[in-house]
């Protein structure tokens, strides 16, 4: 029969070159990765004792399958499928790749950019910008202000920290007569 | 309308007369059309010529658990009276790309046989059918009663077909549109609801992805003072749900759309502040992309609540945690496995009531992941909720002594679908298989009526199966098995089994011959990537005229091998309308 899965066989394993320690050879079984750490080893043994035993006569069932992936499994209906697949890689690409947004003074003649994520607070991040707009940054001349995702600029510091980041696309550090109606709103 | 309701009547002979005569038909009638039961129906109308009769004329619902078991033709022929039609077509497996697109279930032929014979037709629920625009617009122009529609898994339409719903159906109450393989092109059939439209009382349009005219939706809300349940679509924005709840006070059951939005002070106090004021809130689900900051909002709602469904929310434990403690009355709960064994922790603690959870993988296809849910989470809901009796859970490992345990704790299982999403894995603590875990269901749980395995098995479940599960009804079944003997066994043991679903198993000839007699005790068989062949499939429908033996090609592959096969029982004949990769034999 065909399947759509490769199989691994112990007896191709068994074989196998490796440097290591005999008896030491660690199981293929992917299960091993979600097990609690103290009982790793004992396990180790166990399921190295467990893979010549089981299944004498189809030893396919001995080792779980290569990591191919079937049609249609897990059975997920293919509407679900596509709409945690694009939130899954909205978030993941967010969280890996740092949140950098551009950081713009009115003045300055270049752009900034910094990585949100490393600051869990606002006194953190307006510290890092004071540090970084070094000469003409004095707080009470400017305000920072940031465009969020739907495109309006709003004055930073209204929101709690989390939502901030999430919505943050951009900074701006706004000059004193233009930040003080901002501050009125 | 009455004039239908008249029928002929044979002369009985004398001696029926005498038995029936205390009986008159019209009582007769009377009493059959207070059973609402399908299964009830069917029993009474075998009783006799008299009581078939009456039961066919009060019959005004039917539910058609596979499109082609009958034919428009026979169904009309039979209930003059119907008013609403439930349509399941493709088989289950069609949700996960196993079945050939253009198969067939094509609802049209049927909205042409009811508005010849049920033009006053009201409801048509439909399930895994394929539906085009013009079927939708055929249905809204012929049916001026029209009051339901609800379409679940199918696909072939747009929303143009939904446009025309919604301009012609004067009547409609419930338009339910559920996880369809629909082609959003636009928002703008919500606003095809004429300005004179009232009499909506369930919209479900959560499935939908393009912006509707929130003006419109706003207008709609308001003037449909009936509206029980509304569930919108991501494209909502929570400050436009708030402003939608002020005019829906009196909703049931809500879905949100995307519960994210910079809310300043003022607006996060009027969103508490509108879900307080919908005290009838039972049954909450959408939260799309939900941040946990506006979770709080619905503390108070969750008072009243009896089904959360979260599956679409990537909530973690902690935030899931916060939440569930405001859930004391949950009877029905779905949720993403981001909530981990934690998460299910604080369910076991704090929602003694529960009788349904499932669990769905919110990362299924990559397998370098390592969280989700373990056995932990579900053995800590098993102690908490001793009532659950349906359960659906993915996960990644698994135990005998963990499944053992959760059926002590809860003997009341009816449905039981464990997905362990590596196939063929066998118990991580003991790499046995997974046979004494589904032998403790089955043996514990008398009242099974579904059942769904997974990870390694031998042959030994399937007797335990065949031996213990005497209510099952359904059995899904893949990657396991070691011989024919495993479906024997189900086959023969299995008294009240309607549908066996079957993949990548070692079944052959053998044990699909041996289910020769049963299959027509059933509604269906599907086995695909097993052992059975051609031949096996052509004796098969040789001897069986009254099942459909239909096979399924792939491409390239051996011509002796049958790759699908779909056997179902039918009184309507092999049918007409499969496309040339569907073989009927």
């Amino acid at each position: 029969m065909e399947r759509l899965l490769s199989f691994e066989s112990d007896h191709l394993k068994a074989t196998e070159l490796r440097l290591g320690l005999p008896g030491s050879d660690k199981p293929s079984v992917r299960a091993n990765n979600n097990k609690r750490a103290s009982s790793e080893i004992s396990q180790e043994s166990k399921s190295n004792s467990c893979a010549f035993n089981a299944g004498d006569d189809d030893e396919r069932d001995s080792a779980p399958p290569a990591k191919a992936q079937v049609v249609g499994w897990p059975p997920i209906r293919s509407y679900r499928k596509n709409t945690l697949q694009v939130q899954a890689k909205t978030s993941e690409s967010e969280l890996c790749r740092g949140m950098y947004v551009k950081v713009s003074m009115d003045g300055a003649p270049y752009l900034r950019k910094i990585d949100l994520k490393v600051y869990t607070c606002y006194p953190e991040l307006l510290n890092a910008l004071e540090n970084m707009f070094q000469e003409g940054y004095n707080g009470s001349d400017y305000a920072p202000t940031y465009e969020d995702k739907d495109g309006d600029w709003m004055l930073v510091g209204d929101v709690p920290w989390d939502m901030f980041i999430t919505t943050c696309k951009r900074l701006r550090i706004m000059r004193g007569s233009e930040a003080k109606g901002l501050a009125c709103v | 309308m009455e004039s239908e309701s008249k029928r002929k009547k044979e002369s009985p002979n004398t001696a029926e007369l005498a038995v029936t005569a205390s009986f008159p038909d019209e009582v007769l009638e009377i009493v059959l059309s207070l059973l609402t039961s399908h299964r009830d129906r069917s029993s009474v109308s075998l009783v006799c010529k008299d009581w078939y009769r009456a039961e066919r004329w009060s019959r005004t619902q039917v539910f058609i658990g596979n499109c082609y078991s009958v034919s428009p033709e026979i169904l009309t022929r039979r209930f003059p009276n119907i008013r609403s039609v439930t349509l399941k077509g493709k088989p289950r497996f069609s949700d996960f790309n196993l079945v050939p697109p253009n198969w067939g279930a094509d609802i049209h032929a049927w909205l042409v046989a009811f508005a010849a014979k049920y033009p006053f037709l009201e409801e048509l629920r439909l399930k895994r059918m394929a539906v085009s625009d013009e079927s939708l617009e055929f249905l809204a122009s012929n049916f001026p009663n029209f009051k339901l529609l609800s379409l679940l898994s199918c696909d072939g339409f747009s929303t143009d077909g939904l446009a025309a719903i919604a301009t012609h159906c004067k009547n409609l109450t419930e338009l339910d549109i559920q996880e369809n393989g629909i082609e959003d092109s636009s928002g703008s059939w919500l606003s095809c609801f004429p300005e004179s439209f009232t009499s909506l009382e369930v919209l479900n349009f959560a499935n939908l992805t393009s912006e509707v005219n929130t003006d419109a939706l706003e207008r709609l809300v308001s003037r449909c003072k009936s509206l029980k349940v509304l569930k919108v679509n991501k494209s909502i924005s929570l400050e436009q749900l708030q402003r939608l709840l002020v005019r829906a006070p009196q909703l049931e059951e809500l879905g949100t759309g995307s519960f994210l939005q910079d809310l300043t002070a003022r607006p996060y106090a009027d969103l508490e502040s509108a879900f307080n004021n919908c005290k009838n809130i039972h049954t909450l689900s959408g939260l799309w992309e939900a941040v946990p900051l506006y979770l709080p909002a619905l503390y108070n709602s969750c008072a009243n609540l009896t089904f959360l469904n979260l599956s679409y929310t990537a909530l973690q434990s902690g935030e899931f945690a916060k939440l569930v403690v405001h859930c004391p009355r949950l009877r029905r709960l779905w949720v993403l496995d981001t909530v981990e064994d934690k998460g299910l922790e604080a369910v076991g603690s704090n929602c003694p009531l529960l009788e349904e959870l499932r669990v769905f993988p919110a990362d299924p296809f990559d397998e370098e992941i390592i969280h989700g849910v373990t056995e932990e989470g579900f053995v800590a809901v098993s102690f908490g909720c001793r009532r659950l009796h349906y359960v659906l859970y993915f996960c990644r490992q698994m135990t005998n002594a963990a499944v053992a345990t959760i059926v002590q704790n809860c003997p009341n299982f009816t449905h039981f679908r464990l997905c362990i999403m590596t196939p063929g894995l066998p118990d991580y603590l003991t790499n046995e298989p997974m046979d004494e875990a589904f032998g403790a269901v089955v043996k514990t749980c008398s009242k099974l009526q579904r059942l769904s395995v997974s990870g390694l098995l031998t042959d030994l479940t399937f007797e335990y199966i065949g031996k213990y599960a005497k209510n099952l009804e359904t059995l899904s079944v893949a990657f396991a098995g070691r011989s024919d003997r495993g479906m024997q066994c189900v086959l023969e043991g299995c008294p009240k089994l309607r549908k066996l679903e079957i993949r990548d198993c070692p079944f052959g000839n053998e044990a699909l011959l041996s289910g020769l007699e049963k299959y027509e005790s059933m509604r269906s068989l599907w086995m695909s990537a097993c052992n059975v062949t051609m031949n096996a499939c052509r004796r098969l429908a040789k001897q069986m005229p009254r099942l459909n033996v239909e096979v399924m090609k792939e491409d390239g592959s051996d011509d002796s091998q049958a790759d699908k096969v779909y056997i179902y029982r039918t009184v309507a004949g092999p049918r007409r309308d499969a496309p040339p990769s569907v073989l009927t034999l």
